[in-house]
């Protein structure tokens, strides 16, 4: 069966178009996948860059090497490619897409054309966001969550990057509605509901979240750019507009928005860690059911954004409620993964490494999201770097670290390839002490009253921020190694077998890479994901 | 929601899934229900600030004439309606006749909208103005919301026109036929989508003063 062909998977395939049009017109779910990765990647190392000159700039007090304006601009198109083209996207969009169809026993989702589409209204829209930097009036500079009246104000080009948000609204909208048709529609014969990975199952989740959440986005951001074209004068104190009703609206996207984050995450280490344990999971059925319940709670908590804004005492201690609540679900998640790995047989590859630095960061992440969530604690780190800290240990400590806990699992499969076990295990270790060094003096400068956002500082807080910086320095070394490490395994390793980590679910059971259609036959699912015959 | 098996090996095989087209439209919708339901949240809040300022501003809109765009828009949904029935029972050409009188309802709709947002433009109301911005902030507010709302719904129309415009072509090209007629459907749902917002739009303006 190991023909030339076979061996070449998909990538070999013929289709209507040539070179690059085989990729970009592919209606195929993988070529799809590996074009969002490529294009996922290059905006996350641009996002990176940013941020690595917004600690270079806070490394001493005063204006170090760029003003207060840049500065601002700086952070705000850090905040705006990280959420909008990176981590929203991430996952689903390139890990989805390649895996879901496969994990699920289909030959492709059930809109591949719509799926295409959705590629490009990214592109576009990444394009328009990376056009800001061009245009008169300079880059935006009101943050990635456009709170007005600043943004109504400010002449830079905050319109076209809202419209950038605007149109990678759809990409994300039809993700989602692709995603939930699918798994309604193309499982294979036998896989019942409870039958299915835990991997889709999280997609299933955030793809609702996408499709209920992001219109609120799209109906947000239109707002703000008619207030900034015609004056309409809903978010106008002058016009009897209320700008914390832009919040609201904002929020009641943008914080379900972060377990569309996060859910696809644990879903690669609810995939990882079993594999990595020679274990069935432990408690499918919870984790199925905490994934549910984070899409559902996460809706009913935005408010916890704005305690310090204006907001009734009651609606401050039912959010608070109800944000303890949601934290609960992603608590039993853990205590699932933790009891997988009991009495399991661990094998230390590097997809299991990251998805460990994934438990421990994502917890300090969650515990101190806990500090946020209680209104009189809020009060004293609202706005400060506690809230950066907090929200880097859940977002790049938890979903990048799934990310690369995912690029380096699913690896062999998508490009048939291998790489260098022992360099990927260097390269996550100094990332993760990288992390700590970046981030966690942010904890400790948050809680002293460092703002966020501002370019400048007073002396007390030099000592955290020189640490900082050096910690990003450490990050940034780490994830070279970690880049340079996959593309070597991509032109020089060696070639991968079908199942090289002993995986149980349906992508292992095919060729690396797989062929054009997936499967010869639709397979027929008889057990769960994670049975092992063995057992 | 509940396939049996040999319903999902058809869509597995053949990529034509009714099923699955439908429930995409629907998920469509929903989409489409929250990004109005941005616009109906606004609409509540300020409402309850202002609602003496909207009770008489409310009054400044003419009755009359939504009224009659609203029997205008629902006469279409009726004529959608037909020509769905019409492509079930193979009648493919009065299928593309009613699909042409839909087409000619909305325009209609959307020419007295036109005549109406030119008179309280050209009496200086519209968002920004100075005519507007000399009024209380209740009635800024009302007309803000009257002019985005509709607004928005007048472009989810011309969408509609166009994309009925297409579903005509599909229908005399025989792409559209009582074998295969989900995308048609599709479109009536849409088109009654966009009907029903108008439903709750013509009230919440026009009515309440």
């Amino acid at each position: 069966m190991i023909t030339r062909e076979s061996r070449r998977g998909f990538y070999s395939a013929s289709g209507k178009y040539r070179g690059i049009f085989s990729w970009i017109f592919s209606t195929d779910h993988k070529r799809i996948g590996i074009l969002y990765l490529i294009s996922i990647l290059a905006f996350f190392l641009i996002g990176v860059t940013f941020g690595v000159l917004m600690r270079l700039e806070l490394i001493a007090p005063g204006s170090t090497i760029v003003e207060a304006q840049t500065y601002n601009s700086f952070f705000t198109l850090h905040g705006i490619i990280m959420i909008f083209f990176f981590i929203i996207p991430g996952i689903p969009a390139s890990f989805g897409n390649f895996f879901l169809p496969i994990l699920i026993g289909a030959r492709d989702v059930a809109f591949p054309r719509l799926n295409l589409l959705s590629w490009w209204f990214y592109i576009i829209a990444a394009t328009l966001a990376l056009a800001t930097l061009i245009m008169p009036g300079g880059p935006p500079d009101a943050g990635w969550t456009f709170y007005p009246p600043y943004s109504i104000k400010t002449t830079t080009s905050v319109s076209l990057a809202a419209f950038a948000a605007f149109i990678v609204g759809f990409s994300s909208i039809l993700t989602g509605l692709n995603f939930i048709t699918t798994i309604h529609r193309l499982r294979a014969p036998g896989m019942k509901w409870l039958r299915m990975p835990l991997f889709p199952w999280a997609l299933y989740a955030t793809s609702w979240v996408q499709v209920l959440a992001t219109p609120v986005l799209a109906i947000t951001v239109l707002l703000l750019i008619l207030e900034r074209s015609f004056g309409v004068g809903f978010f106008d104190p002058q016009k009897g507009g209320d700008p914390l009703m832009f919040q609201h609206l904002f929020w009641i996207y943008s914080h379900p928005a972060v377990y569309i984050m996060i859910l696809p995450a644990m879903g690669i280490i609810s995939e990882v860690i079993p594999v990595f344990s020679r274990k069935s999971v432990f408690g499918y059925k919870a984790i199925v059911f905490s994934t549910v319940a984070i899409g559902v709670v996460g809706y009913l908590v935005w408010g916890h954004h704005m305690f310090t804004t204006g907001m009734s005492e009651e609606a401050q201690l039912i959010f608070s409620l109800i944000t303890f609540i949601v934290a609960v679900p992603s608590g039993i998640k853990v205590f699932n993964w933790v009891s997988t790995m009991y009495r399991g047989s661990i094998v230390m590859a590097p997809p299991m490494l990251f998805s460990l630095a994934f438990v421990f960061l994502f917890s300090i992440g969650g515990l101190t999201g806990l500090a946020n969530a209680s209104v009189a604690t809020n009060v004293h780190i609202h706005d400060t770097f506690f809230i950066v800290a907090h929200f880097h240990y859940v977002m790049f400590g938890g979903t990048g670290f799934a990310f690369f806990a995912g690029l380096h699992y699913w690896f062999p499969k998508m490009f048939g390839k291998t790489y260098s076990q022992r360099v990927a295990h260097l390269s996550c270790i100094v990332m993760f002490l990288g992390f700590h060094i970046l981030y966690f003096p942010m904890f400790i400068l948050g809680w002293q009253g460092m703002p966020r956002r501002f370019y400048d500082y007073i002396p007390a807080f030099h000592t955290g921020n020189l640490i900082s910086t050096i910690g990003s320095w450490v990050l940034v070394t780490g994830l070279l190694i970690m880049v340079i490490n996959l593309l070597r395994g991509l032109f020089k390793g060696e070639a991968a077998v079908s199942n090289p980590w002993d995986g149980t679910t349906l992508e292992w059971q095919i060729p690396s890479p797989p062929p054009k259609e997936n499967f010869e036959t639709i397979p027929t699912v008889t057990h769960g994901p994670y049975t092992r015959s063995q057992e | 929601m509940n396939a049996t098996n040999t319903t999902t090996d058809t869509a597995h095989e053949t990529h034509v899934d009714y099923i699955g087209s439908k429930m995409g439209m629907w998920l469509f919708l929903f989409t489409e229900i929250l990004f109005f339901g941005g616009l109906f949240l606004l609409y509540a809040v300020y409402r309850s600030s202002f609602s003496q300022e909207f009770y008489t501003t409310s009054a400044q809109l003419d009755m009359t004439i939504g009224a009659i765009n609203t029997i205008v828009l629902i006469t279409s949904s009726l004529t959608m309606a037909f020509s769905i029935t019409a492509i079930k029972n193979g009648a493919a050409r009065l299928s593309a006749l009613y699909q042409l009188l839909t087409i000619i309802f909305a325009l209609v709709f959307l020419i007295i909208k036109y005549y109406e947002w030119s008179a309280k433009i050209g009496h200086g109301i519209y968002p920004g103005s100075d005519a507007l911005l000399s009024q209380g902030q209740g009635t800024i507010i009302f007309y803000s919301l009257y002019f985005v709302m509709t607004g928005i719904h007048g472009i989810h129309v011309l969408a509609g026109i166009v994309i009925i415009a297409v579903m005509i072509n599909m229908t005399t090209k025989n792409k559209i036929s009582e074998k295969d007629f989900v995308r048609l459907e599709n479109t009536g749902l849409y088109w009654h989508f966009v009907d029903v917002v108008w439903v709750y739009l013509f009230p919440l303006l026009y009515l309440i003063g």
